[in-house]
């Protein structure tokens, strides 16, 4: 049974392994976080340039069809024909005046309204519709659409509270401050992990790991727990950025903390240093901003390398992280070219982020056969939830667990929030 | 410029074919110094999704516009980055000539990478294209490698070459 008994503690620093492989877990979370009251990154402006512009998206399992009308208006539609079912928009992204299934040809609007169906009135006075058939009642579904300056979300329940007051002070302003330009598409790209979604959604809130699992990190000093740095949440805790600012410690200090041996090298030891060398863009300090919104999208700032990952569950045993690599429209040529080769960073390949990959892999792995049992979130302490100006801390993970009990209706009586 | 695929002779394809069996073997057997040396003394090595190159888009998965940073690549490989346990078996097809850039060939070929892990699971990781530029030196070496990947869906991680 899936209720609020499964909690060993009321501070979510115990969360039973049953979580990441229970089929009933899953179904829930489609229906209560992913089509409940939560705010899901659709995609950017910047991709929909243009009046017919479309791209194809998933809201949990939900496909999504999002694109700009003639009037340069903003929709997003659950990408299903009301008739059969099918998908209705096949291709990733395009321009189209119409939406068109194929399988009868029911042709929809850009703005969701069934504009047609073939044979509506038979053929010769037979078959067909009846004329009492309400087309207006049979568009495609829409999702409410909301968006911080050019980063677009979607909702499919129409009780969620509006989209700023859901992400919050903190994470509106890292969001402000990311997309404070217009931003252009670098490119895009996927991994499909052999792990429950929520390892990886834990693992965008988890400082405690960056720098031990990605060795890259510490042997190459482009980002250590040393620095000045922390995480900072919304009221509900459900949302993270985690912090760092660049040059805040120094070599000794991280070699005390570290052991020298592990801090055996600085980037100068690179043949193209360019590929960690952080160039300080604006008045902050920041040269880490990973901000982590409940429950799917993560955006991304480490070094000079911008991108906003995807969260797609692939059913319960599998993930995949859709990844936009960004730049600014008004980015030198220069600046672009740096960016292109930081993104050596970030991605399936990337040299302090391919381990996340086999850290989930692992986890899921040998966690499925024991469901009782659980994991430990105390780095940083139990008990209360809140923000830490430190980086030895995984505080945010109970964070995202206690919204997630909420949403699944199994938050025990006393849980922290 | 790319001019029409040249006319070559047997032992000019008996060269290039030799370089592509090294190429998939030498990453196969993890021998990647010897995999570096059939790269020219300037060079570029890039993983690119098909999804990116057949929209214009300049990402990569892999981005080394120098050999410096292939070097580094490597490096890291070795000294820092942690993946998963495996093998890769490089499946290339036949490289074809399909045109000159001055000295230089371009070259296409296509491949398949399998990994086996510890447990002896195979399973298909990658399909692609190489579209290289080839030059002439002591022997045949790549200038540009550019790896085309059909399988841009990553499956877990991408940690040693294609």
């Amino acid at each position: 049974m899936l209720n609020a008994a499964i909690w060993p503690t009321l501070d979510y620093s115990r969360v039973p392994y049953r979580l990441y492989h229970d089929p009933e877990a899953y179904r829930r979370e489609q229906e209560r976080i992913f089509r409940g009251p939560t705010w899901n990154f659709l995609g950017l402006e910047a991709e929909m340039p243009n009046p017919g512009d479309f791209r194809t998206t998933y809201v949990g399992d939900t496909p999504v069809i999002f694109n700009r009308d003639a009037n340069g208006t903003i929709h997003a539609l659950v990408n299903r024909c009301a008739h059969r079912g099918a998908m209705v928009r096949r291709e990733m992204s395009g321009n189209a005046g119409e939406h068109t299934c194929i399988y009868h040809q029911w042709c929809y609007g850009l703005d969701g309204r069934l504009h047609s169906i073939p044979f509506r009135r038979g053929i010769r006075g037979k078959g067909g519709l009846d004329p009492s058939f309400d087309m207006a009642a049979h568009g495609l579904r829409k999702l409410r659409v909301a968006s911080v300056n050019s980063a677009l979300f979607g909702t499919l329940a129409d009780d969620s509270e509006p989209l700023e007051d859901y992400l919050g002070a903190p994470v509106l302003a890292q969001m402000r401050r990311l997309f404070e330009r217009p931003v252009m598409i670098l490119g895009y790209n996927r991994q499909r992990i052999r792990a429950n979604w929520k390892l990886y959604a834990e693992n965008t809130r988890d400082n405690y790991h960056a720098s031990l699992l990605h060795e890259f990190l510490v042997t190459f000093g482009l980002d250590r727990s040393t620095q000045v740095g922390g995480v900072k949440m919304d009221a509900r805790h459900r949302h993270n950025i985690t912090w760092a600012e660049a040059e805040s410690d120094t070599a000794e200090v991280a070699q005390e903390a570290y052991g020298a041996a592990r801090v055996r090298s600085n980037y100068l030891s690179l043949q193209e240093p360019e590929l960690v060398r952080f160039r300080r863009e604006r008045a902050d300090p920041l040269n880490i901003a990973i901000t982590s919104v409940f429950p799917s999208a993560v955006f991304v700032q480490i070094s000079n390398s911008l991108a906003v990952r995807q969260i797609r569950p692939r059913g319960i045993d599998e993930v995949e992280i859709f990844q936009t690599m960004l730049g600014y429209a008004d980015d030198p040529p220069d600046l672009t070219l740096h960016r292109l080769r930081q993104a050596n960073l970030v991605g399936p390949a990337g040299l302090v982020s391919m381990e996340d990959g086999e850290a989930i892999e692992i986890a899921h792995r040998a966690s499925k056969p024991d469901r009782d049992s659980t994991t430990v979130i105390e780095l940083g302490g139990a008990g209360v939830i809140s923000d830490r100006d430190y980086r030895v801390t995984d505080v945010p993970l109970r964070g995202f667990w206690s919204y997630y009990a909420e949403l699944l209706g199994i938050e025990p009586d006393g849980a922290v929030r | 410029m790319t001019e029409a695929a040249p006319g070559t002779s047997a032992g000019e394809r008996f060269a290039l074919y030799d370089l592509f069996a090294a190429y998939g073997a030498l990453i196969d057997a993890a021998e990647f110094d010897s995999w570096l040396a059939l790269f020219a003394a300037t060079c570029t090595y890039h993983i690119v999704p098909l999804e990116n190159y057949q929209r214009g888009l300049p990402a990569g998965l892999v981005y080394c516009d120098s050999r410096g940073m292939l070097e580094d690549r490597i490096r890291a490989l070795r000294e820092a980055n942690k993946y998963n346990i495996h093998t890769d078996r490089h499946l290339i097809g036949l490289p074809r000539f399909v045109g000159k850039e001055g000295d230089a060939k371009l070259v296409e070929a296509p491949f398949a990478v399998y990994q086996t892990d510890q447990e002896g699971e195979t399973r298909l990781f990658a399909t692609g294209l190489y579209r290289d530029t080839i030059v002439v030196g002591s022997g045949l070496k790549f200038r540009d490698k550019l790896v085309l990947l059909d399988t841009f869906a990553v499956p877990s991680l991408l940690a040693t070459p294609l």
